[in-house]
């Protein structure tokens, strides 16, 4: 574990709290704003924040290109919240930038505004319990092809993996259990 | 069991809002070009601080309906502003369905002793500070968000930096201190104990700090950023400058790549009149907003 490095896309939204984490878990983590940085890197997040502002910036600085060529190339990424809707191939009734890795398809604020933001238990297959935090959080609407449901909570789908993609819909880094930053680590290849 | 309202998701919300840069609107319109700009949210206003200071009088929460017309105009979070004290027109925002209360210096305070129990709502709230016992005191009331308060209304940066430097001179004072020292230090500070122990231990705030009050280019909101504020507000800078959008894009590429020069230099080419700017000493004593709050 201690050999991979992870970057930790760091346009907008909580990039720090998914460094710590990873730092936390024993790899090596770095932020990645430019190109350069992220040829570093034998895995990326992307974490929660506003979809719209890093994609608009991903577009603009040309990150987008560059994550699709190296998760062509091998790398594997895993997106929360704004990292799941940005690797969607379909984000229902939205024209925004989007990277559409993933053979899912997500509705933004699934669950509300910011007053129906909650916190619930979850069981995540093959993981066990862990915390949701969920803010202002999307849903992944339906799976086809290979994508495979990890997580529901009342019957929206909230955690999904494809190959090496992984998206949860809710914030692993905001409550200190290492788990799905464990999970997202063993699919990451040296 | 399913949670609502907790200071986790409270606090989460700011740091999902963290390197981006929340815009003040007026209508929908503005709304909608603040969010194509890369705006992370946006705040609901009736006026800009330029227009609340020139206008003078009492500046109260907005018309409800301008509120809900920019809710249904984005898709980014939306905050709204109401009066120091004035715990009803939280109530009023609470319930339009706001994702942040801005308990704000920038509106006439309705109280001129006693802030808003924020405790009391599931709608978070940000307010601002000019130091770290006026931070902590929020925070103990409730405020899952800071911001430095700055001089609204000016696009003069000065009164932010001095906050911000302040802010980050008390954490270091404190962060040294031996544990005996600190309850001595919190009755300087006139901030509660339990949450100046949390600051020594963090050596940060314990929960996200944004910079607001006179943010007005580029390079200001990166000055902002690599002092070590969280994120930016920008209130008049934008929509009182010559070309809004393109500004606005620029404060937001200024934010998120605040280190590279390069970046800086690019986005500020070209990019028209600034809003006009005020000197601090020669604004009245009683009209800097800064010093409303208790």
């Amino acid at each position: 574990m201690a050999g991979k490095k992870i970057g930790i896309l760091a346009l907008q939204g909580a990039f720090i709290e998914h460094q710590q984490a990873i730092t936390n878990c024993g790899a090596q983590a770095i932020q990645v704003r430019t190109a350069r940085e992220l040829d570093q890197v034998d895995g990326l997040i992307i974490p929660g924040g506003e979809s719209t502002t890093i994609g608009k910036l991903m577009q603009a600085y040309q990150l987008d290109t560059a994550i699709k060529a190296r998760y062509e190339q091998g790398m594997a990424i895993w997106g929360t919240c704004a990292g799941m809707i940005l690797l969607a191939r379909e984000i229902i009734g939205m024209n925004q930038p989007m990277l559409g890795l993933m053979d899912i398809a997500v509705v933004r604020n699934g669950f509300g505004r910011q007053v129906d933001s909650f916190e619930t238990e979850l069981e995540v297959d093959p993981i066990g319990r862990v915390n949701g935090v969920f803010i202002r959080a999307p849903y992944v609407e339906r799976v086809w092809g290979p994508a495979r449901i990890m997580a529901s909570h009342e019957r929206k789908i909230v955690m999904a993996e494809e190959d090496r993609l992984l998206v949860t819909a809710f914030h692993p880094e905001l409550t200190g259990d290492k788990c799905i930053h464990e999970y997202f680590l063993k699919k990451v290849s040296d | 069991m399913v949670e609502k309202g907790t200071f986790t998701l409270k606090s989460g919300l700011a740091q999902m809002l963290k390197g981006g840069v929340i815009m003040d609107v007026t209508t929908p319109e503005q709304a909608k070009i603040a969010e194509a700009a890369g705006a992370c949210a946006v705040m609901a206003l009736e006026r800009v601080p330029a227009d609340i200071r020139a206008a003078g009088g009492i500046a109260r929460m907005a018309d409800p309906t301008i509120i809900l017309k920019i809710m249904e105009a984005v898709t980014i979070p939306v905050m709204a502003k109401c009066r120091i004290g004035h715990f009803v027109e939280a109530q009023v925002l609470e319930s339009l369905g706001v994702d942040y209360i801005d308990e704000s210096e920038v509106l006439s305070p309705a109280d001129d002793k006693y802030h808003v129990n924020k405790n009391d709502f599931k709608v978070p709230f940000v307010c601002g500070a000019r130091n770290l016992g006026e931070a902590l005191r929020r925070i103990g009331e409730g405020a899952a968000m800071i911001r430095t308060k700055g001089e609204p209304g000016t696009g003069n940066v000065i009164e932010a930096v001095r906050h911000i430097r302040k802010v980050n001179d008390e954490i270091r004072w404190i962060s040294n201190l031996p544990a005996e020292e600190l309850m001595t230090a919190a009755k300087e500070l006139q901030a509660p104990y339990e949450l100046v122990l949390e600051v020594a231990r963090l050596k940060a705030l314990p929960v996200v700090n944004f910079a607001a009050g006179g943010i007005a280019t580029p390079s200001d909101a990166a000055l902002m950023m690599q002092l070590g504020c969280d994120g930016i507000f920008v209130g008049s800078g934008i929509f009182k400058s010559g070309d809004p959008a393109k500004r606005a894009k620029a404060i937001v590429a200024a934010t998120t790549y605040y280190n590279d020069a390069a970046v800086l230099a690019e986005v500020s080419r070209d990019l028209g009149e600034a809003m006009v700017g005020i000197n601090i000493d020669t604004i009245k004593p009683e009209e800097r907003m800064q010093d409303r709050g208790w």
